[in-house]
């Protein structure tokens, strides 16, 4: 072991991939045009003043009636198909991220405290858990939606009550191995409170393979939020993600304007392939078993 | 008009007599039904507990399908032989495309082919499989024009069920559908069978089987498949239900005529004895997959017959 600080040679060991860092470069860009879409998009898709109904469905790197180049053409709104896909990548990382933190908070926090109290508690947790695991998530989210209806707040929901169960298992599972270390029986007989323990001593030790999960699980979440809005059940008209763009084109696909379902595909493919990657290499980096 | 008030009011009625006590109490069943098939594999006394559940939901609790007026049991069964055989040929599909792949990157892992089905595997993975539907239809029914992007063709009978896969206007149209929903699968089986090949290689019993003098074919047809299959039959077993489930995008997709394009229907016109119909018969099919694997597994792996039960 060097003496390096250890996020320093996490960063260098990470760095050692080429495939992983080109994920990682890709991952960046794409946060960064999702974080700036306001800014960097060539119009605002969902301001009506400044769509024009004659530039509607104008292939990729047509000519705008104003003068301006649709580089990825123009929707049956005549709206500007990147500025859609950057705002629509925008919806689809924000609820990707945001339904993810929730899940592993109450993922992880159940996880813990099964592993540290067990008895009922651990029983109970784990049953739902189990109960959860049995089923595809994009049905336990098709039947939250059906019941619960349409909004960004009630998919991130079904985004989260799909999730919490995968963290809930790791975080116990891997809490179990961590409590009978020495240190945990250290921090035990130096009489500290159970939540500092908990949070101070068992929770960082238990983080590296959740971090690994959570990254694989937003690009899930992603795929699954997009799934869920092209079937009409996620995210409503005003709010319209990747996944609402690409059913928008499915509607224009057998007339051949395929770039209204293609485009937001291709960015919904290089967030999704560029995050597993990153985990990939994660997973690598985080595991000292591989490191020998 | 009349019709479309007395269905309103309908609806209204019946969310306004609490739904959800509709929506839980045979969810609650369900989960009960799911823990048990999870922990116990599977005993009598329940199932049967459920069949009696389903009988009396089907004859009195689940009522008539607002959109369609008959009951919604009936509606679902009506359209199940659709999805299982999409759902079937997806599932062959991923199999016995896969496990061919799979043996051939776990027997060369280094070769350039060996490595570019494993990316292809990756790619399988990653791709939105709605959106992979969408682009199917755009290369083959738009672009070339082969195979019709729509529906499920003329059905002819067998044993009194209609299926499409013996003719080949059927075939045309189940194709496309049916790759679309295998690649999850495919990606799935190429690895378990590429990673349980690279571990069966170096066990004594494949030595040995070489030291005996048995020929390459011999040794990964018969010694390596044989233990390659049981991680794959257990996978491929609970995938079934979730083939099914994803068949909900698939069948939206391609107009597909089976349970999960009603299922979208009727959420989107708030049908819920359907819903709840469906519901209701996803879960039984799941509990009857988990206990059909439970079974395969032991016969193929006898190692479970006599210690604990595997999990």
């Amino acid at each position: 072991m060097t003496a390096r600080k250890p996020l320093a040679r996490a960063a260098a060991d990470f760095a050692a991939g080429r495939i992983a860092l080109a994920g990682f470069v890709l991952l960046a860009l794409l946060l960064l045009a999702a974080l700036f879409a306001p800014w960097i998009s060539p119009q605002n898709p969902y301001d009506l003043a400044q769509l024009d109904l004659l530039d509607s469905r104008l292939a990729p790197g047509a000519r705008s009636a104003a003068g301006g180049i649709y580089w990825l053409g123009t929707d049956d709104q005549g709206r500007d198909m990147l500025s859609a896909i950057l705002y629509g990548l925008r919806t689809s990382v924000a609820v990707g991220l945001v339904s993810t933190l929730c899940g592993l908070a109450i993922g992880v926090s159940l996880g813990l405290a099964a592993a540290w109290f067990g008895g009922w508690l651990d029983a109970l947790v784990m049953r739902l858990a189990d109960l959860q695991l049995s089923f595809p998530s994009i049905l336990i989210a098709l039947v939250l939606l059906a019941v619960l209806g349409q909004g960004i707040d009630k998919i991130i929901l079904a985004l989260v009550a799909v999730q919490w169960a995968y963290y809930a298992r790791t975080a116990r599972a891997t809490a179990l191995v961590e409590r009978r270390k020495d240190y945990i029986e250290a921090a035990t007989s130096l009489a500290l409170s159970h939540a500092r323990i908990l949070l101070r001593h068992l929770l960082p030790n238990c983080l590296p393979p959740l971090i690994v999960l959570a990254t694989v699980q937003v690009a899930a979440a992603i795929t699954l939020e997009a799934t869920l809005s092209f079937l009409g059940l996620g995210l409503p008209i005003t709010e319209p993600s990747l996944g609402l763009l690409i059913s928008n084109g499915f509607n224009y696909l057998l007339s051949g304007h395929y770039w209204i379902s293609f485009f937001p595909g291709i960015a919904l493919l290089a967030a999704v392939v560029s995050i597993n990657l990153v985990a990939d290499r994660l997973r690598d980096v985080l595991n000292p078993q591989l490191r020998q | 008009m009349l019709a479309v008030m007395s269905l309103l009011v309908f609806a209204g009625v019946y969310a306004v007599g609490n739904p959800m006590d509709i929506l839980v109490n045979p969810q609650s069943d369900q989960r009960e039904m799911a823990r048990a098939a999870a922990a116990l594999g599977l005993d009598r006394p329940l199932l049967e507990q459920y069949f009696i559940f389903l009988r009396h939901a089907a004859a009195g609790d689940l009522g008539k399908s607002f959109a369609f007026n008959v009951p919604a049991i009936g509606l679902i069964l009506e359209r199940m032989p659709a999805t299982l055989e999409l759902a079937t040929a997806a599932m062959l599909i991923a199999v016995i495309l896969g496990i061919p792949l799979g043996l051939w990157a776990g027997l060369k892992p280094g070769s350039a082919a060996g490595k570019s089905i494993m990316a292809g595997s990756i790619l399988g993975f990653s791709l939105p499989t709605f959106w992979v539907g969408l682009m199917l239809i755009m290369v083959f029914s738009v672009t070339l024009g082969w195979l019709p992007s729509a529906g499920r063709g003329p059905t002819a009978n067998l044993l009194g069920i209609p299926v499409s896969f013996l003719s080949l206007e059927g075939w045309r149209h189940l194709i496309l559908p049916a790759a679309n929903l295998a690649l999850f699968n495919l990606a799935l089986v190429i690895r378990l069978a590429r990673a349980g090949t690279r571990e069966a290689m170096l066990q004594d019993y494949v030595r040995f089987a070489r030291a005996k003098g048995l020929t390459e074919t011999r040794i990964v047809g018969v010694h390596v498949l044989k233990n390659v299959l049981v991680p794959i039959v257990t996978v491929v077993g609970v995938e079934f239900g979730s083939v099914i489930a994803f068949a909900v995008v698939t069948e939206s997709i391609f107009a597909w005529p089976g349970m999960g394009k009603l299922l979208i229907d009727s959420i989107n016109v708030l049908d819920r004895p359907v819903i709840v119909g469906y519901l209701c018969i996803v879960v039984t099919l799941f509990v009857a997959i988990n206990f059909v694997v439970d079974l395969a597994y032991s016969w193929l792996d006898p190692r479970v017959r006599l210690g604990e039960t595997g999990s």
